[in-house]
């Protein structure tokens, strides 16, 4: 298997172990990835609250780079906000053609044309049908019988377009997270919004949001995600939020690759455990 | 109950321009088979922070009250979740006629809302000038742009945490390559005209 690689700019910063976790788990299940050369943002949630053209240009710039690459025509992205917007511009350049125009209008300062030619797959989307237990069960070196895990999903990998999960109560995690042994924590967070940016502009809110998903996952070993902007607002305020909330809600806190690669006995190093903000104790004694 | 952001409202309520008054009837159309049955409200993660529900304006998009709908804290409230456009009975892209309430806003520079769109504007900044948003970069824009010392202080913990683990480093904003100038121009040039 070979897919184009976006990783976004969040990959490069704050989620780091997010891109380091992905590429060690895709290697060690012999998919290839080629990065696209001279990739840019997305775009992320600020364009859109800035410009609607500007919104779909900056991902169809990126499309259209990734249709001029040699090779897959399928673009894996592990962030669920580029994933969103490179999804967007894909949809919507094929239900509205003037629009189409539009965007390649802009596009030609580049000298680039964007045909609509890629796919764009979410990572959870290829590590769920792609890859499957079945490639994963053979691997599997540390089994995690004794764990329970908490899928998250969060938002914009579900909705508002339901590629491949059902967008009100998904499940596609479920599969990978048994093929490693573990069990899945039940609770109905799992596609809830965790505030995203209002953790910035407006943290009062984002941190009652948060504190209703650490709550819900009382009792579960860890919250996976697929997202960096979930991860860093479930990871980051589990201090201050336990604090408010006068009960010890501090809970691992680990991307899904991270979690299927530690069972597929890649090294914390080779995932990047150490970059991450919330691993407790009790979720190391259980490693 | 509807002061947005803790800003001066006075200064905004006689000063609304032209454009606004454009850009509405666009959203007016977006939500114009609205029935006003509140699935959106019942869906919405943020409602309870609200001072309008998403219900309420929605009604007051419709009857074209931009005093009821640029005083209210509602549409930046909106974290982009989709759960209303997903279940909205009427198929209304509701989650992107939030967002263009946003643009209307931001090109505006309406000042309930200063906070979110210095914010956003800063994270743009910073993708128009490297390409790429440089987190620290863009933080720092932003803080600058507030112009009030206690906005950074409250990131200050997290901001040692994430330069601790090498995720991010201090960053004097600089000019970059300008590798997008000539889409952002364009799309500038396209709005305009």
């Amino acid at each position: 298997m070979k897919y184009l690689y976006y990783p976004g700019c969040s990959l490069e910063g704050t989620a780091l172990e997010y891109n380091a976790s992905t590429q060690a788990f895709m290697k060690g299940l012999e998919v290839e990835l080629s990065e696209l050369n001279d990739w840019t943002c997305c775009g992320a949630s600020a364009a859109e609250a800035t410009s609607f053209l500007l919104s779909l240009a900056l991902p169809a710039y990126n499309l259209a780079m990734a249709e001029e690459m040699d090779g897959s025509k399928e673009i894996l992205v592990p962030c669920s906000a580029c994933y969103l917007n490179l999804k967007k511009v894909e949809e919507k350049c094929r239900k509205d053609p003037e629009l189409h125009d539009k965007i390649n209008t802009i596009l030609k300062e580049k000298n680039l044309h964007f045909h609509g030619q890629v796919r764009v797959r979410h990572l959870l989307d290829v590590v769920a049908h792609d890859v499957g237990p079945a490639k994963i069960i053979p691997r599997v070196k540390n089994p995690f019988n004794d764990l329970h895990i908490a899928p998250y999903y969060g938002c914009q990998c579900l909705r508002p377009y339901p590629v491949f999960d059902d967008p009100e109560e998904p499940r596609s995690m479920e599969p990978v997270i048994k093929a490693v042994g573990a069990k899945i924590h039940p609770w109905n967070m799992g596609g809830r919004c965790c505030g995203a940016s209002h953790m910035t502009t407006k943290p009062e809110v984002a941190l009652e949001l948060v504190t209703g998903i650490l709550k819900a996952a009382r009792g579960a070993d860890a919250i996976v995600t697929v997202c960096p902007m979930c991860q860093m607002n479930l990871e980051a305020y589990q201090k201050k939020i336990s604090e408010k909330a006068k009960e010890d809600l501090h809970m691992t806190i680990l991307y899904l690759p991270q979690f299927l690669g530690l069972a597929m006995g890649l090294t914390e190093q080779e995932l990047r455990l150490d970059l991450n903000l919330s691993v407790t104790k009790n979720f190391r004694a259980k490693l | 109950m509807n002061i947005a952001e803790n800003m001066d409202i006075e200064k905004v309520a006689a000063t609304l321009p032209e454009p606004v008054t454009d850009s509405l009837a666009v959203i007016r159309n977006m939500v114009s088979a609205c029935i006003q049955c509140g699935t959106c409200t019942g869906s919405c993660p943020n409602a309870f922070a609200m001072d309008l529900t998403p219900r309420q304006l929605w009604y007051n998009v419709l009857m074209g009250d931009k005093e009821a709908i640029f005083h209210s804290r509602t549409f930046f409230l909106c974290s982009v979740c989709y759960c209303c456009t997903l279940r909205c009975p009427r198929g209304l892209p509701l989650t992107e006629a939030m967002s263009a309430l946003k643009q209307t806003a931001a090109k505006e520079n309406l000042a309930p809302y200063k906070k979110s769109i210095r914010f956003y504007e800063s994270f743009m900044e910073s993708v128009r000038r490297h390409g790429r948003v440089r987190e620290m970069e863009f933080m720092t824009l932003y803080f600058l742009s507030m112009k009030n010392p206690f906005i950074p202080i409250q990131f200050v913990p997290l901001g040692i945490k994430l330069m601790g683990k090498r995720k991010v480093f201090f960053e004097i904003p600089s000019k970059g390559s300008g590798v997008l100038e000539s889409i952002f121009r364009k799309v500038e040039a396209l709005e305009q005209g």
